[in-house]
């Protein structure tokens, strides 16, 4: 006798899972945060050395770069800079979504020896006597002109210099190229200055940014670097999607197909699965990069051999001549062990991966880990309370619904 | 259920020695290959530039050169690339500075139009050995660390068995792909190690089976634990050739729709899960088999 009960929460959960991932899904893929390889942008590894001999690269200058770095992409008004310093001399810099690359890097790269001279190009004072982050793009609020202010670090040396070049130009010099010239109207004893004349706010900004960039006292090369253009990035992105939705079609048509019943089954678990990998990649702030699809794509697969497991093993209980109910019980509890076995190794790999692996391996790996932990929850857990209310519910009490022979029962 | 384990459809024992001679015959040529060829080794391990560019429809790859040789630059080699042959391939012996790069691509976007999108990636020689250190031992420690798991959970014969077949799957990859001179990259690499979490997955499970049995069967001689095996692949064959055709569409969809820059990956993978699946059958259990004869023929005598 069918318990209509058991088969109406069965059709009411499958109901509400659909209802969910068709009301929010959308909104929650499009909130996921794109690598750059699937929107463009650039990533560079930079070798940081210092100025001069005598310094030594410490952790205290990396991070002072890396924290001025960060100053420099965010007043450049770059969204979503990632700025991490890696071993013992190297800071990685990754930039997504960049319209313009080549100023960014440009300005990013630049390892900006910053001087101040007076005519004849004797240096006066260099971008270590500025205070760090002591340049400000403002807007005048008595004139409303855009002006750049500076901060000196020693006030008495810039007084003295202001005196001795009093009513002279005075010339700023990133590297051997020169950026701006002011004059020097008065001797200013507090060790504040301003550039007046700037063009606009954004540029008084910009000029800002350049200057406390030339606080740091490094030289940074680059030593690896990747870009890829914002169209490109598109087509991997949307080629990567429509490969993976394909490839799960299939994966869907032939679970069903097979294993009939229990393979509805693993299609609605697996459409969970894949909307709570989503939705937990969005809430680490975790970035989906090309191979992270590929991770993502790989995991459906480790998801889907969970249930084939489960379900074979069913099967096989079945032919034993256990009924519907003890086999699902046997089935999943036998599976069990054999699936977190095989699962714990594949997670060894990727902890391997993550610890070892450059970012976008990271990327990859996280993925896996984080897909083996959601398939044990959607995929052994989720399979089998759905499987155990349709085999209560008495409305699948022949062998066909699970793909099995009938003759081979009760042999 | 069949108590005695020696109720099966097919013999995968007896032959093993056939197979133990195929997949030797395939390594022979792997080491041949490598030797002879080596791998066809991307930027990411050799140092250089590798220039992408998206030109959006059929090129003369003569046409392009020319291009770049006027701006002063001398690619190593170009070829044709995507799945329309609209992206031009450059590769550049020595790593680019920005500045060059730049000009390549103003270059490139004069001669084809503004639509024309540049990927570029330059590697230092510096990094790229520390990269493939690196990857060599991202693949030992892994290793290790499923020996550990397998001999705690299992038997060290069983760890031992899945690690030989474990390196076969992975050194035939390698070899095919040194075979074909297929470039290998920085994601080859993903993908060698996926194929080393695949291989244990899929052998675990098969081990995991001739464990149970092993239980229930009182194993007396050689042949029991060859019709144990037999059984247990028996067992599991409906499973095993089931899941690796379900990852199998996923790679192939991945491979044929996923676009560029991951067809190498996928392809790595394709062949490394092809292989998986053979070797979890045909080479670990055979070598356990093998092995675990062995020993109890000693002990016997």
């Amino acid at each position: 006798m069918i318990k209509w009960g058991k088969l109406g929460a069965l059709c009411l959960i499958v109901l509400m899972v659909v209802i969910l991932v068709v009301m929010t899904g959308t909104k929650i893929a499009k909130q996921t945060t794109l690598g750059l390889d699937l929107r463009g942008g650039f990533e560079i590894l930079y070798e940081v050395s210092p100025l001069d001999a005598k310094q030594n690269v410490t952790k205290q200058l990396l991070s002072d770069t890396e924290k001025a770095l960060d100053k420099r992409v965010n007043a450049l008004g770059m969204a979503e800079p990632s700025i991490q310093v890696e071993g013992d001399n190297r800071i990685r810099v990754q930039l997504a979504g960049v319209t313009d690359q080549e100023r960014a890097r440009n300005l990013i790269g630049k390892p900006a020896h910053l001087t101040f001279r007076d005519m004849q190009g004797n240096v006066l004072m260099e971008g270590r006597d500025l205070a760090e982050s002591g340049a400000q793009g403002v807007l005048d609020s008595q004139t409303q002109q855009a002006v750049v202010t500076l901060q000196f670090k020693d006030a008495k040396k810039f007084a003295d210099v202001t005196q001795k070049y009093v009513g002279q130009p005075m010339a700023i010099f990133l590297d051997d190229q020169p950026i701006t010239t002011a004059i020097i109207k008065e001797i200013i004893p507090n060790g504040l200055a301003r550039i007046d004349g700037q063009e606009d706010i954004q540029k008084a900004k910009e000029l800002a940014a350049i200057l406390n960039a030339g606080v740091l006292p490094v030289k940074m090369k680059e030593v690896f670097s990747t870009s890829v253009g914002a169209k490109l990035g598109q087509e991997a992105l949307q080629s990567g999607v429509k490969a993976g939705m394909i490839g799960t079609l299939l994966v869907f048509v032939f679970m069903m197909v097979y294993y009939r019943m229990p393979g509805v089954i693993a299609c609605i678990t697996l459409v969970a699965y894949i909307y709570l990998l989503i939705l937990l990649q969005n809430l680490m702030g975790a970035t989906l990069t090309l191979p992270g699809i590929a991770a993502f794509v790989l995991g459906i697969g480790m998801a889907v051999d969970a249930n084939i497991i489960m379900y074979e093993r069913m099967k096989e209980e079945l032919y034993s001549g256990k009924s519907y109910l003890s086999a699902l019980r046997a089935g999943s509890k036998r599976s069990l062990r054999t699936i977190l076995d095989a699962n714990v190794t594949s997670v060894i790999g990727a902890l391997v991966l993550f610890y070892f692996g450059s970012s976008a391996i990271r990327g990859f790996a996280v993925t896996l880990i984080l897909s083996i932990v959601v398939s044990l929850l959607t995929a052994v857990a989720g399979s089998r309370f759905l499987l155990s209310l349709a085999v209560r519910s008495n409305a699948f009490n022949k062998p066909v619904y699970y793909g099995a022979r009938g003759r081979d029962q009760h042999e | 259920m069949s108590d005695k384990c020696t109720d099966y459809r097919f013999d995968f024992v007896t032959h093993r020695k056939k197979y133990f001679i195929l997949s030797a015959f395939l390594i022979v040529a792997g080491i041949i290959s490598l030797c002879t060829m080596n791998l066809n080794l991307g930027i990411d391990f050799k140092s250089g530039t590798r220039i992408q560019v998206q030109i959006g429809k059929v090129f003369n790859e003569d046409d392009v050169k020319q291009t770049v040789e006027k701006i002063g630059l001398k690619p190593g080699s170009i070829t044709t690339a995507g799945s329309k042959n609209d992206m031009a391939v450059l590769q550049f012996p020595e790593p680019l500075h920005k500045d060059q790069v730049a000009a390549l691509t103003k270059a490139v976007q004069a001669a084809y139009g503004n639509h024309v999108d540049v990927q570029e990636s330059m590697v230092n020689p510096m990094i790229s050995r520390e990269l493939a250190r690196s990857a060599l031992y991202s693949i030992l420690i892994a290793s290790v660390g499923i020996v550990i798991y397998t001999t705690i959970r299992f038997e060290f014969r069983f760890a031992l068995s899945s690690i030989a077949a474990l390196l076969h799957n992975v050194f035939l990859v390698i070899t095919l792909f040194s075979l074909f001179q297929i470039e290998v990259d920085l994601p080859f690499i993903a993908a060698i190690l996926t194929i080393v979490g695949y291989s244990i997955h899929d052998n675990i499970i098969i081990f995991d089976r001739i464990r149970d049995n092993l239980k229930r069967v009182k194993v007396k001689t050689v042949q029991d634990v060859e019709h144990v095996v037999n059984y247990s692949i028996g067992q599991t064959l409906a499973r095993s050739i089931n899941t690796v055709l379900t990852v199998l569409i996923c790679s192939l969809a991945l491979y044929i729709f996923g676009g560029e820059s991951i067809r190498n990956f996928t392809l790595a993978l394709i062949i490394g899960l092809t292989f998986g699946a053979y070797s979890s059958i045909f080479i670990a259990s055979q070598i356990w088999v093998s092995w675990r004869g062995y020993d109890f023929k000693r002990k016997c005598m």
